[in-house]
């Protein structure tokens, strides 16, 4: 039974692209098609940034190993939205133009910090496997706490980028804060 | 990917009603001045065409029925806008409260104008409406008078997005008085030959096309003339960002964004990023009214 676990984590993980992967066929990407790839894609790699965060809470509180097993996939995962995210991006809305676009990444400060996420996930997406971990050993522990960095970049994108925090940025920002306080409340219990 | 063309989707009617609009427009406002109101941004082949119906009446920005841009489509159905008036006063020698039936009243004519949006999209709206200043002249205007002010409904009943702090509820835009006596400043009563739907502003706006979208306030109840600068809804939540002026500028970012160029409604996930006009196009019209200011100051 368990072995059905991570093949089906991993064809539900595949939800956004079904999503799109429909729109696109039946011409149901709205108005602004470009738009809405950037801002989809973009989301569900908050979505899966916020979702690999979770895992460790949830082996606290359910006292099961289970969950960590599926951190790695939903991480990956994240990284693979956020660079069709980035690629969608560079790619369909401002057709590979890289001086607007550089142009962008250093005044806009919510690029830059977008960019700088996806940046930061990358080094994470390569030490991702199990020999990796053998190799790295202490260092990879602290190379992954590098998650924390980027999802506060990244729910900052999405407050910094939206006309007003209502009400999606705030979701994910009260979302995002929870999590990060189980970690402070988790710690000083191991101290004690 | 199957590509309508704005003929398979305009019904007919109207559609060759407005390809004789359009040669109308070539000749008879040549005469009255404005005969090079662009309709379109010149260049790419398809653009003169205006944005269908369905995306005109489906993509919104119209917070008061929520920040999602389907939102006013799915709330606005059972909108009030009957009965209604709207008050003009302030600054006047004359302070009028006009039903709503009177000013539908007034002679309406088609006038494709294109919105751009603070966001970076546009549109081309073939709207129906006259000009603010025929509204205006009614109520004879102190010499004071140096601001106009539009004020939009306040009903949290019914426009469920009043309920939150997202914007200071009621809505409050406003123009310079010569802006508002410009005859491109248009008062809407509605778009492709029907009355205004709801979730574009019924039953009354007023549209203002060198300026970005949230200028132009929509379900007016009031008309302000004032002496003083109005303080606009935008502009009082983000002064930084958003300007008394707005006018759509290419060479004035936005702080968080660029503004050189625009995305088209309604065109496939193919086509490129289009220049955004200084005024919107409409330059040739409007620019007289800032000479000697710096627009970069007064964004």
């Amino acid at each position: 039974m368990r072995n059905y676990f991570k093949p089906t984590v991993f064809l539900l993980s595949l939800w956004p692209i079904y999503i799109i992967a429909y729109q696109l066929i039946y011409n149901k990407l709205g108005p602004e098609p470009v738009d809405r790839i950037i801002n989809h894609f973009g989301e569900w790699t908050l979505i899966f940034v916020l979702l690999t965060l979770s895992m460790t809470p949830l082996r606290k509180i359910t006292n099961s190993l289970e969950w960590i097993k599926f951190r790695r996939m939903l991480g990956l995962f994240a990284f693979f939205y956020a660079s069709i995210h980035m690629l969608s991006y560079v790619g369909l809305d401002y057709r590979f133009d890289f001086e607007p676009l550089i142009d962008d990444v250093l005044k806009k400060k919510f690029i830059f910090i977008g960019f700088s996420a996806w940046l930061l996930l990358i080094p994470l997406a390569i030490t991702s496997s199990d020999k990796m971990v053998r190799i790295l050993k202490k260092n990879w522990k602290k190379l992954h706490q590098l998650i924390y960095v980027i999802s506060i970049f990244g729910v900052l994108h999405f407050i910094w980028l939206s006309k007003t925090i209502f009400f999606k940025p705030l979701i994910f920002l009260i979302i995002l804060i929870i999590l990060l306080l189980f970690r402070i409340n988790f710690k000083k219990f191991n101290l004690s | 990917m199957k590509k309508f063309k704005h003929s398979e989707i305009t019904p007919e009617k109207i559609y060759n009603k407005r390809r004789s609009f359009i040669k109308s427009m070539g000749y008879g406002l040549g005469s009255i001045a404005f005969s090079s109101v662009p309709l379109i941004n010149a260049k790419a082949s398809n653009l003169n065409e205006p944005t269908s119906y369905k995306d005109i009446t489906t993509y919104n920005n119209y917070y008061e029925f929520g920040t999602g841009k389907g939102d006013p489509h799915r709330r606005a159905k059972n909108f009030t806008t009957r009965p209604w008036s709207v008050i003009i006063e302030g600054e006047v020698e004359k302070p009028l409260e006009l039903p709503i039936e009177e000013i539908l009243a007034i002679k309406s004519e088609e006038r494709i104008l294109k919105l751009r949006c603070v966001e970076g999209w546009s549109m081309v709206i073939p709207w129906l409406g006259f000009s603010l200043s025929e509204l205006l002249n009614k109520v004879q205007i102190k010499s004071s008078a140096k601001f106009v002010e539009f004020e939009t409904v306040y009903n949290p009943e019914e426009m469920v997005g009043q309920r939150y702090p997202v914007l200071n509820w009621p809505y409050i835009e406003g123009l310079r008085l010569d802006e508002a006596m410009h005859p491109l400043t248009t008062v809407v009563t509605g778009l492709y030959g029907k009355p205004l739907p709801n979730q574009n502003g019924a039953p009354l706006r007023i549209f203002i096309p060198w300026k970005y979208g949230f200028k132009s306030a929509k379900s007016i109840v009031k008309i302000r003339l004032k002496k003083n600068m109005p303080n606009t809804a935008w502009k009082n939540a983000s002064p930084r960002e958003y300007g008394f002026y707005s006018n759509v500028n290419p060479e004035v970012d936005h702080p968080r964004w660029s503004q050189a160029t625009e995305r088209v409604i309604g065109e496939s996930i193919l086509a490129p990023r289009i220049k955004t006009l200084m005024f919107n196009g409409y330059g040739d019209e409007v620019a007289h009214l800032y000479s000697g200011m710096d627009l970069k100051k007064n964004y």
